[in-house]
């Protein structure tokens, strides 16, 4: 346990002495969404909620996206191409310790991002935060949603042969996932049916959508697909691609480029 | 027990034999080392016997176990230092240090270990400010920080620049002194031959030869080879088994002996014609 914590505070470190990663990770999801906000804060949906408020609470599902898989994937790339994996696997430390400091990092940068941006939401665009039981939810959704995307980044940063292009390849996803899955484009019923179809198998479509709930009125609701929130299918495909995650990373996991 | 036997060891690549069946023992406390030219399989036997890569045949026991199988009790025994690597930037050395130690039950501390490596000047610095030859030391410092019974370098002094490395051999030599195993792979032979017991020569995936500095590849027996100049300003170049009485007779013949060399083939010319006849 207290090898884990150890590398818990090792990977905070790290990552927070590189300037230049705190600041693509955390301002990127926050400048958007003023940028988004601040181009159609003015605009009102059928329900009556401002763009602004509705891209806020979606928006967490980037950010999330961006800590949790882009931050995983591309951390687990860069550890296995400058040594850092090869180093540890020569020590007694086991690899749940490596995991769980991962996981760490995750976890702070992700709680961190979500925190930047529900303050860009309350200071600029004036959103009330919600009551209690909305908050119980919000854990649920965001412990699943970034032990979801975590383990999935793990399992994609096999597929990175150079840890300089894991940005740009992790991001294909991520960006592509934002359009189809309600977080840039929302109300989704103006997508064509099978873009929506596409994006119901992956979880970012998933995630905005617990988030609006999290932090949008309940009239919000008429604006999803189903007209309702479908919490029990949020936690459902969220659960589902938590296990998938799981199995890729246990198939794919390598501790470095030569280990065959 | 010996700490290392390896027997009929095999590595292979798509296409490639990267080790050609060697056989290698290493005694206890013993400090060995393994030579060759760039691409002989050095780095690739190292790091299966540390447990870094798979063998594709062959018997390999490393302290008794199986690096491809054995566990976290083995990994505390065994000490690593990394050839290329370039983690931790970020952090300082002492940080590291530390943090490395903690993967230990009975860990040095970084300050004993910093000031081993010589880099207590450079305890604060993050590491990615240092160069290239203190970086190294790091390296060194994170392999001998758990206290191995067993320590693997892996071209340890590239980058060092000449006392770095005076200091450096200095620190093995303690450490085989305390009774650390240590095997170490090089391209400088004055290296080898300062510190190793005994050493293996690998050109293209076998070892082509194995002595101690003073024997390996019949250097002891060969022939020596005898210089000077007579008093009519004639230069001679003889070789000998055994110069001993030319020399006699040369004393007795009143030949001018700041003249006189006598060299046996260096570690260098030794090596360089096993690699040579390995091609």
């Amino acid at each position: 346990m207290n090898t884990s914590l150890s590398r818990g505070h090792v990977e905070l470190l790290q990552f927070f002495r590189d300037k230049t990663a705190l600041v693509f990770t955390f301002a990127f999801p926050a400048m958007l969404l003023l940028l988004f906000g601040t181009i159609f804060g003015d605009q009102y949906n059928d329900a009556g909620v401002s763009a602004s408020r509705v891209f806020t609470a979606s928006m967490i599902a980037y950010g999330v996206l961006n800590t949790a898989f882009v931050t995983m994937g591309a951390g687990l790339a860069m550890d296995r191409e400058d040594g850092t994996l090869k180093r540890l696997r020569g020590t007694p430390m086991p690899v749940s310790a490596y995991l769980v400091g991962k996981a760490l990092l995750v976890l702070a940068l992700s709680l961190a991002e979500t925190a930047l941006l529900l303050l860009v939401g309350v200071l600029v665009f004036d959103m009330p935060l919600p009551d209690a039981s909305h908050w119980l939810t919000f854990t649920w959704i965001f412990l699943l949603s970034v032990i979801a995307c975590s383990l999935l980044g793990v399992a994609v940063s096999a597929l990175v042969r150079n840890a300089r292009n894991a940005g740009a390849i992790l991001n294909v996803p991520v960006v592509a996932l934002q359009f189809i899955s309600g977080v840039f484009i929302q109300p989704m019923s103006q997508l064509p049916d099978w873009l929506v179809n596409v994006a119901s198998i992956f979880p970012v479509r998933w995630m905005a959508q617990g988030f609006r709930y999290v932090f949008l009125p309940e009239s919000a609701s008429s604006q999803e697909l189903a007209g309702s929130w479908e919490l029990g299918k949020v936690a459902l495909v969220l659960g589902v691609w938590c296990v998938v995650g799981l199995v890729l990373c246990l198939m794919t996991f390598r501790w470095s480029d030569s280990d065959r | 027990m010996e700490a290392i036997e390896v027997t009929g060891l095999r590595k292979t690549y798509k296409n490639r034999e990267a080790v050609d069946g060697i056989d290698l023992v290493v005694a206890r406390g013993e400090i060995f080392a393994l030579l060759g030219p760039n691409g002989a399989g050095k780095t690739t036997t190292v790091e299966i016997l540390e447990g870094h890569r798979r063998r594709s045949g062959g018997d390999v026991r490393v302290l008794g176990e199986d690096p491809g199988k054995a566990g976290s009790a083995w990994r505390t025994r065994v000490g690593i230092v990394l050839q290329d690597a370039a983690d931790a930037a970020d952090l300082t050395v002492r940080e590291m240090i530390r943090h490395v130690g903690g993967f230990y039950p009975e860990p040095r501390s970084a300050d004993e270990v910093i000031e081993l490596v010589g880099l207590t000047a450079k305890s604060k610095s993050k590491i990615r400010t240092l160069s290239g030859g203190q970086r190294r030391r790091v390296d060194v410092a994170l392999g001998i920080v758990g206290r191995p019974e067993l320590l693997f370098l892996d071209e340890p002094t590239t980058g060092f620049d000449p006392e770095a490395r005076r200091q450096f051999w200095e620190l093995i030599r303690k450490l085989a002194g305390d009774g650390t195993t240590i095997v170490l792979t090089t391209h400088y032979l004055d290296e080898a031959e300062a510190l190793a017991d005994r050493l293996a020569v690998m050109a293209d995936g076998r070892i082509v030869a194995e002595g101690t500095p003073a024997t390996l590849g019949g250097r002891s027996g060969a022939a020596a080879r005898v210089r000077w100049r007579t008093a009519d300003g004639v230069a001679h170049d003889e070789r000998h088994e055994d110069p001993t009485e030319l020399i006699h007779r040369l004393v007795n013949t009143g030949v001018d002996l700041t003249t006189l060399t006598i060299t046996r083939p260096t570690l260098e010319d030794t090596y360089l014609s096993l690699i040579g006849e390995a091609r």
